[in-house]
């Protein structure tokens, strides 16, 4: 299969942002999530889970609450302003100031017509939804203490808020407050401190249940605004509740680290009176979750410790599939990592800096298995702070290593980087030509003379680059007339083509020579994750969300016939029902019919000469391999090499030189540099 | 006449009350426990045993309450019969004979005329496979009745009452077994098994060993092994029901109840500590720790006020709903192993053993009641495997129980042992012994016996070591600055040829000492410690010594490691006879000159009872139990049986008493005898109006002395208006709260007045008469009549005599009267003795 000398990198302290809210869309099946730096993410959860778009938050930017209108994204934060996103060019639409102070949440009703905020001073505020934007309507009587929670009845005609220490209930036509819940302090922690209400929700038969401080979930009679019954959960805060679409089902995401259930049962079988029952406790997270959400057929938590956790509930699903499995997402589902393969540099992204490292280099022939004796220690040689309050949300360099560019949702900015070994030296590229305002993507050609951008509306800019200047050749338009933004482009070693995907699933593949669009690989359903072009070949590699993979011939403009075999055959059970997406293509520069696949959890080598694992095949069988005589290895061995030693992987290269840089952050790193959770006694501690 | 085969083994008390749960009475007044072949009825708030319902030829396996007369109660046995019992009064009504074992009873009030058994299935028997079937009881009117019509409900379940439990109103049965939970639904006739994961992930264990039902919501809560509880819900669909998870124990849960309202979940393990959970907040709970050993079950009364826990330790607490211990049921305490001798009290004749870890228990062989217990180690027990603590390993009595010695062992991390012998004096004032003497390393290493000298003028302790010596300890008085304190001392320390000393033992008047040192015995004159003789029986080292008693007190009988048993008469210095027989226990009848000698034959114990004097066996039996027997003694009579077969005789003055291989306490008993009890116990009728203290029992037997007194024929209009008047005084005083009553002085006498007889006044000689021939009469009937007054009869003669030799000179009217008022007061004040 081959060998290589590999770098092992573990010096990306790249640190995933904690989980502050989320919100799902039921009709299109996807989950809107904001971090606590401002950071909005989109999960389609119709395609495996996959994070389809990002949108970088900003210094400026908190993001409190999120919510869904129909198709269109709104988050509130603690600058006071409602803004909605641009969800085809990734960016913040526009900002509306409720001049309320902090707005601590947002709800809509159930018809979209309108938005409710709750504000810091205690106002609640009506906001009409129109067509590309909204305007204010009006204010509920204003109340004393901060609003952090609201929800509105079903019908629209209500609106619970929940403040300190108590329960508002206002009728929305008149804007008066119809009942006040006062919500016991408890006596967990002190009494002096006050009872938030971290999250309620308004049932359709007028129940209203909250969530508070105090670490109960209580459940109310909005008609006679009286306590019918409170759940202990925890001895902590109660942060998150969510309510299943049928309001049969409820969750809580306490600062305990526990997700609880509860159903609405009735306590004898077959009657038709019911009760809120606790059932489920679900424990995955180790800090405050605080955000959860139930999807029908799954729990989806997430929290300080950043990672967004997918439970699924076994009682709704019929049969053992990939959707059975828990799941849990830690990393982001795109390069963070560029390679300049020529200079052996790393650039690693982070979302306020870049940072430029050399690779270190080891001594002598090594035993496989074994590690070298380190010469020269791998070392920082740039840290690029990014200009303005926009996060970083693309960067790469030049596989020479002499130019090194990144984009904000505001600007571009090009580097050009001199380095001879000893001395570095950096130069901001002044006048980029006017059409690069902001970039998805960004890519260089094979020989470092070009530098596509993959821009707004799914165009792809291509920028010519020399020592001298920097000039605009050319922008190809999507021939298919689509808007969703192009997250993917890979350019072919000739420098003849480039391929470029964008979140509709669509694959353009453009000659660059002639400047003209060469074709459209026929559309697949799953949104691609990583694709590359052979170096020789020129075949176009691509693997999808569901894992499959697909080489597409630019010059036949068809699919190959390994991957027409690739399609009869079928991948492997256990290959198919992988966690995590397949986020990077490289190919073996020493065997042309060899290419390297890679994700979170492991990296493998696929030949493309030797058959495809069978159903009944054991899939993971190096080990087996070894053990069996050279006959019969050739028997037993399939395309498919699974390493699995260097976990969790960020970023798989080859360098020019054969070897293969592979970055990796413990998840242990991570832990340690979270905050410490709340403090809970364990047993026979 | 009386055939040898009258003679039997029997449990006698003394076992397992825990076995199952306890079963409150409706009123919870009651506590029914099965134990062994009975069930015993305690009394609840008095933790008297009033009743023991005895019938079942096999261990009860099961108890519950007539779902239809919360009078009766249905109880099941190994034996295949259920049987329903009247408990107020102690009477069988009926038995059902079912056939095979059943292993656990369960009724619902919805299955009228149903019973639910477990049994072990038909089809295989070498696999054990249990099923739930429904037994419908057949309404003929006879004693007896066969009982056949079964039909199956579930199939392949635990045999444990405890993994089984109806639901509300008996509409579904709920079982678990392994991680499978299974609920039978009658109605729909449709059963539903959810299972768990098996394997042991994160440390996982979902076995339940335990379930229960809610009785009101359709909630079923199951105990796991690793100490979780779970809720089940929803559980009338395959796929869609749920569960939601708690865990306080960290060990397997081992009983789990709600209570009869279902506001309350009780549940218990190992950790000892009841937990009550509040249905429907499950974060709130409420612990009653430190209950001493692990909990078995857990029962509640039907009103809820009343919990019962079943413990380890063959202990049964009745505990208040808040959390109050009222009344605690101590059997006798088996552990796994008893490592002292079974020893009698000689003061209270109670049998002596180890009871809780480093303590003696001394438990009532007559009441089947534990006495108390005795700290010899004085030290905090630690729950925790792997941890070497003191054990009491020895204990002895000296002949009128003043001086109680012990040795406590432990054992030290290089091999070697710890040991220190105590002595402790019976104090008169505090009622109880207290340490006199600790002797640090008394021997260096075990000690392999220890006896007192039983007769002398001084009390003298003999033990032997592992170091070759045995040492005598006596009295010895010592002034200091406190004042004359005696303390005990070291006096002699013998050897012989360096041999290692086993068993030691002193003749019945005191006067010589036998010491075994290996294969020779070795005989010494206690006070002058001069070796009197040697006897030896190679080959094979003495295992056990014995001095003959009374009439046999020449003999010295000796076992050996090679089996033989061995006779030396100590007049002649020469073996009287021997006879091979391997005897692993030898036991001398301290009131009689019977030996017991308990010898192991293939896998089992036989018994062989004979005199010194002959070696001629009075009684043999063979395979008195299964296993070896190790612990056996004689203990007294309370008073002596007359039997006039040959072969039982010896169990005349004396019974006795063995600890079977799986700690069974067992016993020898005689037809004749187990009539006399079973018909004196059916006489005993409880009046329920009056709460049994112990001041109603005396007052009750009192009452009842009194009736006797007043016989039909000799009916006074006086004294039966008197009699009421008196009772009432006495309630009146003892139910007024104290603080409204006069003073105490003032009170006394008329308290005292009221409890004494009143002398009969002038009676006509003819009802004398009528009287004295109906105490003749009674001394006919003699042990038919109730106990109280069969004793009092056979006391009676020597009164007489008395009496005649020493007032000849009265009338027989007068001497007739005093008779009548000696009788009257005689019996309840030996009443009030006992109590």
């Amino acid at each position: 299969m081959g060998e290589f000398k590999v770098h092992r990198v573990r010096f990306f302290d790249y640190m995933p942002s904690g989980i502050r809210c989320m919100a799902f869309n039921q009709r299109t099946e996807r989950l809107a999530l904001a971090r606590l730096d401002g950071t909005v993410e989109i999960f389609n959860f119709s395609d495996r889970y996959f994070q389809e778009k990002v949108i970088p938050g900003n210094d400026a930017r908190s993001v409190e609450a999120i919510c869904w209108v129909a198709n269109r994204l709104f988050t509130t934060g603690l600058n006071g302003e409602i803004t909605e996103y641009d969800l085809e060019n990734l960016c913040p639409k526009y900002s509306v100031d409720a001049f309320g102070g902090p707005i601590w949440t947002v709800a809509c009703n159930a018809l979209g017509t309108h938005l409710a905020v709750g504000c810091e001073d205690g106002s609640v505020k009506l906001f009409e939804v129109l067509p590309e934007k909204i305007r204010f309507e009006k204010n509920l009587d204003r109340q004393k203490g901060r609003i952090l929670s609201l929800s509105w009845h079903p019908s629209g005609t209500r609106i619970v808020a929940g403040s300190l220490d108590v329960i508002n209930i206002f009728d929305v036509q008149s804007g008066h407050m119809m009942q006040r819940m006062l919500v016991d302090r408890g006596t967990v922690n002190s009494r002096t401190r006050e009872c938030v209400v971290w999250s309620v929700f308004f049932l359709s038969d007028f129940t209203i249940i909250s969530g508070d401080s105090s670490g109960k979930v209580q459940i109310w009679d909005s008609h006679t605004g009286t306590l019918n019954k409170a759940h202990l959960v925890s001895k902590w805060d109660v942060l998150a509740l969510s309510l299943s679409q049928d309001e049969s089902s409820l969750l809580a995401g306490t600062s305990e680290g526990t997700v609880v259930q509860f159903q609405f049962l009735s306590p004898t079988l077959g009657a038709s009176e019911k009760e809120w029952v606790r059932t489920r406790t679900f424990k995955h997270h180790t800090h405050d979750v605080r955000a959860v959400a139930e999807i029908g057929t799954a729990v989806v938590s997430g929290g300080v410790d950043t990672q967004l956790v997918v439970r699924p509930l076994l009682d709704k699903v019929d049969v053992k599939s990939y959707d059975t499995g828990l799941r849990k997402i830690q990393f982001p589902h795109r390069p963070l990592v560029s390679c300049a393969a020529k200079a052996g540099l790393l650039l690693f992204q982070f979302p306020v800096q870049l940072e430029l490292w050399r690779l270190g280099e080891g001594e002598g022939p090594g035993r496989p298995g074994h590690s070298l004796i380190v010469t020269r220690k791998p070392e920082k040689l740039l840290q690029l702070k990014r200009k303005g309050e926009d996060h970083i949300c693309c960067s790469a360099i030049s596989p020479c290593g002499s130019w090194v560019v990144y984009s904000t949702v505001s600007s571009i900015r090009l580097h050009r980087l001199q380095y001879d070994g000893s001395n570095i030296s950096i130069a901001k590229v002044p006048r980029l030509p006017k059409v690069l305002r902001s970039a998805h993507q960004l890519c260089f050609s094979a020989d470092s003379s070009r530098l596509f951008v993959a821009s707004s509306r799914s165009t792809v800019h291509v920028i010519a680059l020399s020592q001298s200047e920097c000039k605009y050749l050319h922008t190809f338009k999507s021939s298919s007339g689509s808007t969703e933004p192009m997250h993917l482009l890979a350019a072919s070693a000739d420098g003849r083509w480039l391929a470029a995907a964008n979140r509709a699933c669509e694959v353009h593949v453009y000659n660059v020579r002639s400047r003209k669009p060469h074709c459209i690989v026929p559309l697949y359903g799953s949104c691609p994750t990583a694709m590359a072009i052979h170096p020789s070949t020129n075949n176009l590699l691509m693997v999808h969300a569901d894992q499959l993979i697909f080489e597409y011939s630019i010059e036949e403009k068809q699919y190959t016939d390994w991957s027409r075999r690739v399609q009869k055959e079928g991948l492997h059970r256990l290959w198919l029902e992988r966690d995590t997406p397949v986020t990077g293509v490289t190919f073996n520069p020493s065997n042309a019919s060899q290419f390297l696949l890679h994700d979170t959890y492991m990296f493998c080598i696929v030949d493309q000469r030797l058959p495809l694992p069978d159903q009944k095949a054991q899939l993971y069988n190096q080990l087996t391999l070894k053990s069996l005589s050279e006959q019969d290895r050739k028997s037993y061995s399939h395309a498919f090499k699974f390493c699995k030693k260097y976990q969790p992987l960020l970023c798989v290269s080859v360098l020019e030189d054969q070897s293969v840089v592979v970055v990796e952050r413990p998840l242990l790193d991570i832990a340690t540099q979270l905050p410490a959770p709340v403090r809970q006694k364990k047993f026979a501690t | 006449m009386e055939a040898p085969a009258e003679i039997r083994v029997v449990r006698c008390g003394g076992s397992r009350i825990t076995f199952r749960k306890a079963v409150f009475t409706l009123d919870s007044k009651f506590l029914l426990c099965p134990s062994g072949d009975a069930i015993k009825v305690f009394s609840s708030s008095t933790e008297e045993c009033v009743h023991v319902l005895q019938g079942h030829a096999n261990l009860v396996t099961g108890i519950v309450l007539n779902p239809s007369n919360h009078l009766q109660v249905y109880s099941c046995s190994l034996d295949g019969t259920v049987k329903l019992w009247d408990f107020t009064d102690g009477i069988l009504i009926k038995t059902y004979v079912v056939g095979p074992s059943i292993f656990s009873i369960h009724v619902s009030k919805k299955h009228d005329g149903v019973v639910f058994l477990v049994v072990p299935m038909a089809s295989n028997k070498s696999q054990e496979v249990y099923q739930l079937v429904a037994l419908h009881l057949p309404r003929s009117p006879g004693q007896e009745v066969e009982a056949k019509e079964m039909s199956a409900v579930i199939c392949d379940i635990s045999p444990l009452p405890r993994a089984i439990s109806f639901g509300r109103e008996g509409e579904y049965i709920a079982s678990a077994k392994g991680v499978q939970l299974s609920v039978y639904f009658f109605r729909k006739q449709k059963e539903y098994r959810f299972s768990l994961k098996a394997t042991d992930k994160k440390g996982a264990k979902n076995s339940f060993p335990c379930v229960s039902c809610h009785p009101e919501d359709d909630c079923i809560a199951t105990g796991h092994a690793d100490g979780k509880i779970r809720l089940w819900r929803n559980f009338n669909q395959k796929k869609e029901y749920t569960y939601s998870t708690e865990q306080w124990h960290h060990s397997a849960v081992a009983a789990l109840t709600f209570s009869p309202q279902g506001t309350k979940l009780l549940s218990g393990g190992t950790e000892s500590v009841l937990v009550q959970w509040h249905y429907g907040a499950v974060t709130k709970k409420d612990f009653l720790p430190r209950l001493g050993s692990a909990i078995e079950h857990i029962s509640v009364s039907p009103d809820g006020a009343l919990y019962c826990t079943s413990h380890r330790d063959n202990k049964v607490i009745v505990i208040q709903s808040s959390l109050k211990v009222s009344a605690i049921i101590q059997g006798l305490v088996t552990g796994d192993d008893v490592q002292t001798e079974l020893l009698i009290d000689p003061r209270t004749k109670a049998l002596v053993l180890n009871g809780k870890p480093g303590h003696l228990q001394f438990y009532s062989l007559h009441r089947d009641k534990q006495l108390y217990n005795l700290d010899i180690v004085q030290q905090e027990y630690i729950h925790e495997s792997g941890l070497r603590q003191y054990g009491v390993m020895q204990a002895a009595f000296d002949s009128d129980g003043a001086w109680l010695a012990t040795v406590e062992e432990r054992a030290e991390e290089d091999g070697g042992v710890d040991v220190s012998l105590k002595l402790w004096a019976f104090s008169d004032a505090a009622h109880s012994f207290q340490l006199n003497t600790t002797i640090y390393m008394p021997h260096e290493g075990h000690i392999c016996s220890m006896c007192f000298r039983d007769g002398g003028e001084t009390t003298t302790l003999v033990t032997t070591g592992r170091d070759g010596h045995f040492k005598a300890w006596v009295l010895a008085e010592d002034t200091d600055t406190q004042g004359i304190s005696s303390h005990w001392s070291c006096e002699f320390v013998g050897d012989y040829h360096l041999l290692t000393p086993s068993a030691c033992c002193f003749s019945a008047d005191g006067s010589l000492l036998a010491v075994s040192f290996r294969e020779v015995v070795t005989v010494w004159r206690p006070g002058t410690w001069e070796l009197l003789a040697t006897f030896s029986q190679p080959p094979g080292d003495i295992r056990d010594l014995c001095f003959g008693r009374l009439g046999c007190s020449k003999f010295l009988l000796g076992t050996t490691t090679e089996g033989v048993l061995c006779c030396w008469n100590l007049l002649t210095c020469s073996v009287e006879w021997s006879t091979a027989l391997d005897v692993i226990l030898l036991q001398s009848d301290p009131l009689s000159d019977n030996m017991a000698a308990f010898s192991a034959a293939a896998g089992s114990t036989d018994l062989f009872v004979f005199k010194p004097s002959e070696p001629r066996p009075l009684y043999s039996q063979k395979a008195v139990s299964s296993g070896v027997v190790r612990r056996a003694v004689f203990a007294p009579h309370q008073e002596a049986l007359q039997s006039c077969e040959e072969s039982a005789q010896w169990l005349n003055r004396s019974r006795l008493y063995f600890l079977s291989d799986n700690m069974d306490l067992m016993t020898f008993s005689i037809k004749s005898e187990e009539d006399r009890i079973l018909a004196s116990s059916k006489q005993l009728v409880v009046d329920d109006s009056v709460a049994l203290t112990p001041f109603c029992l005396l007052l009750g037997k009192h009452r009842q002395a009194q009736r006797n007194e007043q016989d039909p024929l000799c009916e006074q209009v006086a004294a039966r208006t008197q009699l009421p008047q008196r009772s009432t005084a006495v309630r009146e005083l003892l139910h007024t709260p104290a603080h409204v009553l006069p003073p105490a002085s003032h009170l006394c006498t008329m308290f005292v007045n009221s409890l004494l007889v009143s002398k009969p006044g002038v009676r006509g000689a003819q009802e004398s008469e009528e009287e004295d021939m109906e105490s003749e009469k009674e001394e006919e009937m003699g042990e038919s009549e109730e106990e109280m007054e069969s004793r009092d009869a056979a006391g009676r003669p020597a009164i007489q005599n008395e009496a005649a030799d020493g007032t000849a000179s009265l009338s027989k009217g007068q001497e007739r009267e005093l008779r009548q008022i000696r009788k009257a007061d005689f019996s309840w004040v030996s009443a009030a003795l006992d109590c």
